[in-house]
């Protein structure tokens, strides 16, 4: 190993003595076989036991040959470094079992009969049935929602960023980002105590309701960041014509920034379309297909993995059909996060520059 | 940006041009008027349903603590059909502290290193990709997760609790009976999944607005880049990181689905993080919702009222924080 660090070559010279780029690599490899060879002699079964004694012979080995050859700060650097490194994979292993289990279990019993039936004759606890009705309700709740809550939030942003001056502004931006975070349940809660005082039994719009609130404020705030990309050289030139100021905005802020409001309110809509805690307090989940929003329980995509999960009393059969419906749910909200990040890379407002 | 006497908090330079000019058109159009009288309004309707979830919310749990036979903060029960009821948020409010500070324990160091990697580490080419793949950790949606950890977390923590127990468990907080691993620590292991991709989003921009200026002349001086890090990214960031875990706590803190599934509940408080119990205020409301009578939902309001009290104060303590940071930073750009 020293010989390769005797002969530094190329900008590094003036740094004193390296170890070569390949180093990190062998001393993993090196602990990693060193791990094998400690486990199967002692025995020791659980690979996670293999995996961390690997962990600490690297640490340990990289801390000893960096700080014998490069110096103690050049050890901790490397150390830090290999930290890092770990982190960002230590993220990486649970999305990647999550996409991974998703994907294996939920293409056992996905097929077109699947989407296109409810589970109104089916036993939880028997194969069969599909997630029709809750398709139906989810797209009805949180477009009900979206027509709601994306009106609301532009004008506020508008007012925000157009009008807004003094105490109003302030106050109703400081509450926008305290709505942000609000926990579904409480806005379910909400709505549900409104529902109390009135008498009410579950509908699917009491559902739409608390996505509505839920959603107004992330539509606020993506397009506030919006409306401020706009440039004010076009407003001004607008004004100089004497346009009117709602028709300035209507006709020139709008059109220059309507891919990245189109973005924040897709955006949004997928975060709502996963939300299940206030749908289970309001909408109940129906088996039978309901395509009346206000009127009876409805079923709903992330509530129907909920009680397919929870009732179910462990039956194979109930669980392949939540990880179906999660496949279908993550693939429907994947795809709106994919053409929304699609339409803001092609609409991106032109800044100045 | 260049004159800090005129930086007001609305900091939109546009409107500037138009708003000073009303006197001198005299009456305003009656389109003007009526745009901004329905921008407005959604402005004040904000603050309305704001107002009227605190109000309602309030009105609704006075009904049930009023009736309440125990003491509301310290009862450890949840009896809301006896008939005087009896219920208290004591269990509830011990299994969402300590849920949500096992996330925080493992989310925000983990957080700090990716958002580091990201700016300081990664290969230049994969920082966008990388990004993307952080932000798809934050598209799921939590029941995703709840189904994912139930199901597959759950039985991969039996090795570790067991290896835990085994050289942790004179401790008292890993002891382990052998129970299903459907305990607080899984709970908080599953939490701290999900608030990663906020702590790290939020660190990043922090870390991305470290004068480029400290950084280099660190470098200078011969710095490490670990050196660089914790002399010049960490002291400016130290801020932005803590309202980013305050942020992230307020999400684990009011997470319901994630915590219904994962958690097998009772109501008594256990020192163990590993032996199955104790619950959470949404996971309770969740669970308890199916059963409960029009009084059992209003106790059940009651606790979320104070679900909603707290992460009302920890968003806001988080946002108060990061507005002192923008002020601070702009002056400094």
């Amino acid at each position: 190993m020293s010989t390769a660090t005797v002969t530094p070559k190329g900008p590094s010279t003036l740094r004193g003595a390296r170890l070569p780029k390949w180093s990190p690599y062998a001393i993993a490899g090196g602990s990693i076989a060193v791990a094998i060879g400690i486990g199967l002699a002692g025995g020791l079964h659980s690979r996670v036991q293999w995996g961390l004694i690997a962990a600490i012979l690297y640490v340990v080995g990289t801390y000893a040959i960096a700080s014998a050859v490069e110096g103690k700060r050049q050890a901790k650097d490397r150390i830090a470094t290999s930290f890092v490194w770990v982190a960002f994979l230590l993220a990486v292993v649970p999305l990647a079992s999550l996409i991974w289990s998703t994907v294996v279990r939920g293409v056992k019993v996905l097929d077109v009969y699947f989407l296109t039936h409810s589970m109104g004759v089916v036993a939880d606890t028997e194969p069969g049935g599909g997630i029709y009705h809750a398709i139906l309700g989810t797209l009805e709740q949180v477009g009900l929602a979206t027509v709601i809550a994306a009106p609301i939030g532009v004008l506020t942003a508008i007012y925000l960023v157009e009008y807004g001056r003094g105490n109003l502004s302030r106050a109703i931006t400081f509450f926008v980002d305290v709505m942000t975070g609000i926990p579904s349940i409480v806005a379910g809660l909400f709505i549900l105590s409104l529902m109390l005082m009135f008498d009410m039994e579950p509908f699917g719009f009491a559902g739409s309701l608390a996505l509505a609130i839920l959603m107004m404020p992330v539509v606020v705030r993506s397009t506030e960041e919006m409306l401020k990309l706009v440039p004010n050289e076009l407003r001004e030139a607008s004004l100089a014509l004497g346009v009117p100021k709602w028709r300035t905005i209507l006709k020139v802020v709008l059109p220059t920034s309507i891919g990245g409001i189109t973005t924040g309110i897709m955006l949004s809509i997928a975060r709502i379309t996963g939300e299940t805690a206030p749908v289970l307090l309001l909408v109940w989940g129906n088996a039978f297909i309901n395509a009346n929003p206000f009127e009876g329980a409805q079923a709903s995509l992330p509530l129907y993995i909920y009680q397919q999960y929870a009732n179910s009393a462990g039956s194979g059969a109930a669980y392949d059909r939540a990880w179906a419906a999660s496949l279908t749910l993550i693939a429907f909200v994947m795809l709106l996060n994919l053409v929304a990040r699609g339409i803001a890379r092609w609409k991106a407002p032109k800044t100045g520059r | 940006m260049g004159t800090p006497t005129q930086i007001t908090d609305a900091p939109p330079p546009a409107s500037q041009p138009a708003v000073d000019k009303r006197a001198a058109r005299g009456a305003t159009r009656p389109g003007d008027r009526i745009f901004l009288g329905l921008s407005r309004g959604s402005g004040i309707l904000l603050l309305v349903v704001m107002a009227a979830i605190a109000v309602f919310l309030t009105y609704r749990a006075s009904l049930a603590i009023s009736k309440d036979q125990g003491n509301f903060l310290t009862t450890f029960q949840w009896d809301t059909n006896l008939v005087p009821p009896n219920f208290g948020i004591a269990v509830l409010a011990f299994g969402t502290v300590v849920s949500s500070i096992v996330a925080m324990v493992i989310a925000v160091p983990v957080a700090v290193a990716i958002a580091l990697f990201l700016t300081h580490y990664a290969p230049r080419r994969l920082r966008g990709p990388i990004a993307y793949v952080i932000d798809l950790l934050a598209a799921v949606p939590s029941i995703v997760y709840g189904l994912w950890g139930a199901l597959v977390l759950v039985p991969q923590m039996t090795g570790l609790f067991s290896w835990l127990n085994d050289y942790f468990g004179w401790t008292g907080v890993f002891s382990w009976e052998g129970g299903a691993p459907r305990s607080m620590l899984t709970v908080g292991i599953l939490l701290a999944i999900m608030i990663l991709p906020i702590i790290t989003n939020v660190s990043r921009e922090v870390f991305r607005q470290v004068p480029q200026m400290h950084e280099e002349a660190a470098l200078a001086l011969g710095a490490t880049r670990w050196e660089v890090i914790r002399m010049a990214v960490i002291p400016f960031g130290r801020s932005g990181v803590i309202s980013a875990s305050m942020l992230g706590l307020g999400r684990a803190l009011g997470e319901t689905m994630a915590v219904a599934t994962v958690l097998s509940p009772t109501f008594d408080i256990q020192a163990s993080l590993l032996d199955p119990g104790g619950g959470t205020f949404a996971q309770n409301i969740a669970s308890k919702f199916g059963e409960a009578t029009e009084f059992g939902r209003d106790a059940l309001i009651a606790s979320g009222l104070v679900l909603f009290v707290i992460t009302l104060l920890v968003n806001g303590a988080a946002r108060a924080i990061i507005a002192r940071r923008k002020e601070y930073s702009g002056a400094n750009a």
